[in-house]
């Protein structure tokens, strides 16, 4: 095939009839927007999710003692033995443990200067940064000597920061919480809302220590207990395997004879998102699904029109081969054109996309991601659609029979 | 044979010196050429064993009534389509044993066709038509502009090359559509019914020209229905139901 004849003539054809190369390509162009738009907005919900789920930090396992059922009255969540010290330092020795946080929280009032605020007050262990890949924005987080030794020190959310210090820097500040004064070590980094809608920036994180002691002082927590334990798998190892080898090890700590019921329950929450985010998912699938069908009937548009341009252009098509043009020179001129519809309108296509995906993004407000990936993907997409729809009328035209065409009128 | 008083000045008796058909190998031959068409349940045998040579140079008119096979004949020789039976050599290249590709680059080489309706391509200008067999080529020349408007020039039409059909007469039309079978440097000119679509004048200048191309050595055969056209060629071939009726030189 004469490469560059069948390009040009393929091309002198689309710009003779510009109205109709225009309207065959618009087919292609809403194909290829509307599958451009739903991808860019699934993948954003994709990629918000897997935000939210590093955001909880990944691989965590979380462990709560398990509701209390006695006489048919359920005490609730926690309502079982609570976890404790000893037991945390027990898990950190299982071969998946990456790190192992203790918690316990609570709420009270924080006091800086004349300005309150009441908020969620955490105690910590320093494996609890690990585990929720928590870092400080400003200043540091607190240390393991500081936490055995119960120091009055915090580490504030940005909610806080902002509220009590409103722009000047809160390091160094003293603050009261709950009337203990503590001093203010580091700002965290934003995390935002929670899956569950709440700020996760509106907390003072101090020692899980001088929480017990001093702050959260109360029957429950003034011994060494834990309100939840959060297991960090090492990356790499087996999810379920570890939730079940972690479910056994509590169950010897626990002393639960075989047989009798487990009196803790152990989360992922990262399945828990998963699973909620799978239904949206689905229906992303199912709108690309919707817009893929429209790109296929563009093809169609394309194939018609130009199966109607080769019964238009017999007599040329005949003329192409009494002068010396191969059936491999008209099937890729035919093919050519189908091929140009279809990558120009891509291309315009996912212009289009874009912006209907953004446009989306902003009436809607969700996040959609825009990838190189999806745009390649999109016009790649058009244009196997323009060889697969154009191939039959490009073959039709290369097995013309010269002399009836040329007699064709 | 009585003639139009228009054209009588203009019949020229053509010495062919440089043809000796008793030495030189013929340009085109036919053995007995047969071509049935299966037309439904039918057979029509469009030729019925033709036998016929023609020679570099020689300017010959084929006439006979619709049907008579003349067309079929001109379809064969322009390697558009190949014989049932018999033997039918371009240039001692046997058509029957040439592939698709063959034949298109046979076309492209060695013959270049004039039509009744010109079939220029309407969007494209004079010179762009005249390029297009060039662009076609297995042996591309370095410069087709230059070979295309070379051609035109030939033909008269060196002024108008950059004009579309569209705002081109007739003739001058015909001229761009003989500029563009000439383009390719062929052997042999297959014209049919070259004058068909223009009046008398015209007619007669293209056929002038087509008498100057004939002189300079290529092999021009024409189908026409006028006798004032054939007169101009010096071998007129009569068919008649898929035979050749006539094969007459014309004498000085």
């Amino acid at each position: 095939m004469k490469f560059g004849v069948a390009l040009k003539s393929a091309l002198e054809a689309l710009r003779a009839n510009p109205m109709r190369s225009f309207l065959t390509m618009l087919g292609i162009m809403i194909g290829v927007a509307s599958v451009m738009a739903m991808m860019a907005i699934s993948e954003g919900a994709a990629r918000q999710v897997d935000a939210q789920i590093s955001s909880l930090g990944a691989n965590n396992l979380t462990v709560r003692p398990g509701a209390d059922r006695r006489g048919g009255r359920s005490s609730g969540a926690g309502g079982r033995t609570p976890f404790t010290d000893s037991d945390v330092e027990d898990l950190r020795s299982e071969p998946y443990a990456l790190a192992v946080s203790a918690r316990i929280n609570g709420s009270g009032t924080v006091v800086a200067g004349e300005t309150n605020w009441s908020t969620s007050i955490y105690g910590v262990n320093t494996d609890y940064f690990i585990s929720q890949a928590w870092n400080a924005q400003e200043g540091r987080l607190f240390e393991d000597r500081e936490v055995s030794s119960g120091q009055a020190v915090a580490v504030i959310g940005v909610t806080i920061s902002d509220t009590l210090f409103e722009g000047s820097s809160a390091l160094g500040q003293k603050i009261r919480v709950n009337n203990v004064p503590v001093t203010v070590i580091g700002v965290l980094d934003k995390k935002g809302q929670s899956n569950f809608g709440s700020d996760r920036d509106d907390v003072v994180i101090v020692p899980i220590t001088t929480a017990r002691n001093r702050i959260l002082g109360g029957n429950a927590t003034t011994r060494n207990y834990v309100s939840d334990i959060s297991v960090s798998v090492t990356p790499g190892y087996d999810m379920a395997l570890a939730q079940d080898e972690l479910e056994e090890r509590l169950r010897v700590i626990r002393k639960i004879r075989p047989g009798k019921d487990d009196d803790f329950r152990v989360f992922n929450i990262a399945d828990f998102i998963r699973a909620r985010s799978s239904t949206q998912a689905t229906f992303g699938i199912l709108l690309a699904f919707t817009a893929a069908v429209s790109l296929i009937v563009g093809g169609v548009g394309v194939m018609n029109i130009m199966l109607v341009s080769v019964t238009e252009r017999t007599r040329e098509i005949g003329l192409r081969m009494a002068i010396g043009a191969r059936k491999q020179d008209i099937l890729g001129q035919f093919l050519f054109e189908a091929l140009g519809l279809c990558l120009i309108g891509g291309i315009i296509g996912s212009g289009l996309g874009v912006g209907a995906a953004e446009l989306a993004s902003k009436l809607g407000d969700f996040p959609v991601n825009i990838s190189p990936t999806i745009a390649l993907v999109s016009i790649g997409a058009s244009v196997l659609i323009g060889l697969f729809f154009g191939f039959f009328p490009a073959r039709r035209a290369a097995q013309l029979n010269p002399i009836e065409a040329l007699r064709h009128d | 044979m009585s003639l139009s008083p228009a054209f009588a000045y203009r019949r020229k008796a053509i010495n062919h010196s440089m043809q000796s058909p008793a030495t030189s190998p013929p340009l085109i031959s036919c053995r007995k050429v047969t071509k049935t068409y299966v037309m439904g349940t039918q057979k029509v045998h469009a030729l019925k064993g033709v036998d016929l040579t023609f020679q570099r140079g020689e300017m010959t008119s084929i006439m006979g009534p619709s049907g008579s096979g003349k067309s079929t004949l001109m379809n064969l020789i322009g390697a558009l389509d190949v014989p049932t039976s018999g033997d039918l050599e371009i240039n001692g290249k046997n058509l029957a044993k040439l592939k698709s590709n063959d034949l298109a680059d046979l076309r492209n080489e060695t013959i270049g066709f004039i039509f009744q309706q010109f079939n220029l391509l309407g969007r494209s200008s004079a010179l762009t038509n005249v390029k297009l067999p060039l662009r076609y080529s297995r042996n591309p020349l370095k410069d087709i502009d230059a070979r295309a408007a070379e051609c035109l020039e030939m033909v008269g039409l060196g002024d108008r090359m950059d004009h579309r059909p569209m705002q081109l007469s007739g003739g001058q039309q015909q001229r761009v559509a003989i500029a563009r079978a000439l383009a390719g440097s062929p052997s042999i000119l297959l014209a049919d019914e070259p004058t068909g679509a223009l009046d008398t004048k015209t007619s007669e200048d293209i056929m002038d020209l087509l008498t100057g191309l004939s002189d300079q050595g290529i092999t021009v055969i024409i189908v026409t229905h006028e006798h004032e056209v054939a007169e101009y060629a010096t071998r007129r071939i009569h068919f008649r139901d898929g035979e050749i009726e006539r094969d007459e030189r014309a004498t000085t």
